[in-house]
């Protein structure tokens, strides 16, 4: 099993969001982050006198998948949130050992 | 440049006003400026200072419906707030200065209302300009700022109609168009001693306080801006049917019923411009009546039809009374403006599912249903509850005349706002665009037209470093690849989902296969 991290732009997170629900994914856990990579912050004005966001508002979305459906996962992520500008995001794919369902005591493939 | 070269002509613009207007008004000044000819310690002086006093102190609290209407953003998203109180703020200032300059002179020349309004036709007025020459008056002054804050009142209506997805530079310039010919024509028509006002038909058309003048008026316009800007995006789905856009704040909604009922007593009860007219006890009281009777029909609607009492709905009711009470609050009786009350809180609701489900126009504050519809209804209900009161007869007394006076001065009000904005707003569109790119509209108003957001992130998430530190093209290109992606999505095709049962976006039509996923 594998854990998907992607961090995606929130004003694709919608389209991203219907994408994965038509394929089927298992569930997903979302949050909103604020974080930058190659992206520099963006400015704004305050006042008149402008300053930089470094930090900006970001989506992360958490899907535990089976092993052979993580690249299927990965592809649609990308295709729908790409826009090609900097600040895209970036997926991060983890093993998992173990999964637990706390309401039925089930463990891992079925669990998920 | 070229923005400033557009800038410097409508300095030019306003300037050669300006001379127009110095030159017909200076001439000769028989106006009393410093309030010693109007004042004298008699019973006829005093008189005339508390109805300056009384004219006053309801032009400051109509001055704080401004508020309301700005509190009335909570309705709509935090991304966009911001750019909904620029519209309010340039409403009241902007619109202000061109009512100052123009508006006030094409309403009320020719009125003969106080010193130094004496020219103007039935049609148009053009007399005061600038509060120049006679008008330079302690009493026309005074009528200038109270009808000053109406004009700006029914500028903002539009604001919430339109908010979230147009452009600032053409509401800008709808706003100077409004307050500086739009609104004050047809107030004229009615207040200036137009030819409304001498129908002979019943006492010829009345609207005390702005049913038709304000209200009217201000909602068709704000139909017909929500109509041509288009929704919102995400408002409908692809088969029509329309979703709900949550707003962000409900505390700042109800504040904002709350000021604007606030106002609406000098609204109101100051139209009269007499503190010494005591009926001014029964119009604010009729006024409070309906507003209590719109939300309550609301409140026990919704609980019925909705399982839960939604104050959204209660705070628009409360709105939709003042508004329908409007026109006839000082010619009826307080138990009609219950009945008013209760029938505007009801047409409020009908016509906000009308606009949403039949007409497919997005107005995210119900200001058509709010002020549109109720300010029809109360021109009408002046036609039918009059109870003679200043020499009104309604439909209660057994006489029509007045109902159909009433009914003329809203179908020519509907037609001439439905004329006025359908130009306005369409011939905008087709000239410099009325909406937002798809990215402003995405990520808020705000940050594009005003370079913050209205909830500045906390400290801590920005770093304040200098101009120099930002490279400004760079940020350019990047912001234009967002935006080309951002404008694909919305071209995109919308399909059904089964299996969630609602609308989800449909594939991207180029599929743009990107290399090995980032791992």
């Amino acid at each position: 099993m594998k854990k998907i991290e992607a961090i995606i732009r929130p004003e694709k997170f919608n389209i991203v969001r219907d994408a994965l629900t038509e394929m089927g994914y298992p569930g997903m856990t979302v949050t909103e982050v604020k974080g930058h990579g190659s992206q520099k912050g963006i400015s704004e004005v305050w006042r008149g006198r402008r300053y930089r966001v470094d930090l900006l508002s970001k989506i992360k979305l958490e899907i535990v998948v089976k092993d052979e459906d993580v690249q299927k996962i990965v592809d649609t992520i990308t295709t729908e949130s790409q826009t090609g500008s900097i600040g895209d995001g970036k997926i991060f794919v983890i093993n998992v050992e173990n999964v637990y369902r706390i309401r039925t005591k089930e463990k891992d493939a079925t669990a998920i | 440049m070229k923005m400033y070269n557009k800038f410097m002509i409508g300095v030019w613009l306003l300037l050669i006003m300006g001379l127009f207007a110095f030159g017909s008004g200076v001439v000769e000044a028989a106006g009393d400026p410093n309030g010693s000819d109007t004042y004298s310690d008699s019973i006829e002086g005093l008189k005339i200072s508390i109805n300056v006093v009384w004219t006053l102190i309801a032009a400051f609290l109509v001055f704080s419906m401004q508020a309301g209407f700005a509190f009335l953003g909570g309705f709509l998203r935090q991304k966009n707030m911001l750019n909904y109180l620029a519209h309010c703020f340039i409403d009241s200032t902007l619109g202000a200065c061109v009512f100052y300059f123009f508006g006030f002179a094409v309403m009320f020349g020719g009125s003969q209302a106080y010193s130094g309004l004496d020219r103007g036709w039935p049609g148009i007025g053009w007399d005061g300009f600038m509060l120049l020459g006679d008008a330079y008056d302690v009493q026309t002054v005074m009528f200038w700022l109270f009808q000053m804050v109406f004009a700006t009142k029914t500028v903002t209506i539009i604001a919430g109609a339109v908010a979230e997805r147009m452009k600032f530079v053409p509401y800008v310039i709808y706003s100077c168009l409004m307050c500086g010919i739009i609104y004050p024509l047809y107030g004229h028509w009615v207040w200036g001693g137009g030819w409304l006002s001498t129908l002979p038909i019943g006492a010829g058309v009345v609207d005390f306080a702005g049913c038709a003048v304000v209200h009217t008026v201000g909602g068709i316009m704000a139909l017909m801006g929500a109509w041509a800007v288009g929704p919102r995006k995400g408002k409908y789905n692809p088969d029509g049917s329309p979703n709900a856009i949550p707003g962000h704040n409900m505390t700042y909604v109800v504040i904002g019923c709350f000021i604007l009922a606030f106002g609406w007593f000098g609204f109101n009860a100051g139209s009269t411009v007499a503190g010494t007219d005591l009926r001014i006890s029964i119009i604010a009281t009729n006024t409070f009546l309906a507003a209590a009777a719109g939300a309550a029909i609301m409140l026990f609607f919704t609980w019925k039809r909705q399982g839960f009492a939604d104050i959204s709905f209660v705070c628009n009711g409360a709105l939709a009374g003042l508004v329908a009470i409007t026109a006839p609050c000082a010619y009826v009786a307080p138990w009609a403006a219950v009945v008013i009350g209760v029938l505007a809180g009801l047409i409020m609701r009908g016509t906000v599912s009308l606009v949403e489900v039949k007409f497919k126009i997005d107005d995210p504050l119900g200001a058509v249903a709010v002020h549109g519809a109720n300010g029809m209804w109360g021109m009408l209900a002046v036609g039918l509850f009059a109870d003679g009161t200043y020499g009104v007869n309604g439909l209660i007394l057994g006489t029509g005349d007045q109902l159909l006076a009433q009914f003329i001065g809203t179908i020519v009000a509907f037609a001439y706002a439905f004329a006025f904005g359908g130009a306005v707003f369409f011939g905008l569109k087709g000239t410099i665009g009325l909406r937002s790119s798809a990215l402003e509209e995405e990520e808020g108003l705000d940050i594009a037209y005003h370079g913050t957001s209205c909830y500045p992130v906390e400290e801590g998430y920005f770093g304040a470093v200098g101009e120099h530190l930002i490279d400004v093209q760079a940020e350019k290109e990047q912001l234009s690849l967002l935006e080309e992606a951002i404008s694909k999505d919305r071209s995109r095709e919308k399909i059904y989902s089964e299996k969630l049962g609602r609308w989800v976006y449909g594939k991207a039509k180029q599929e743009k296969h990107s290399s090995k996923s980032k791992k």
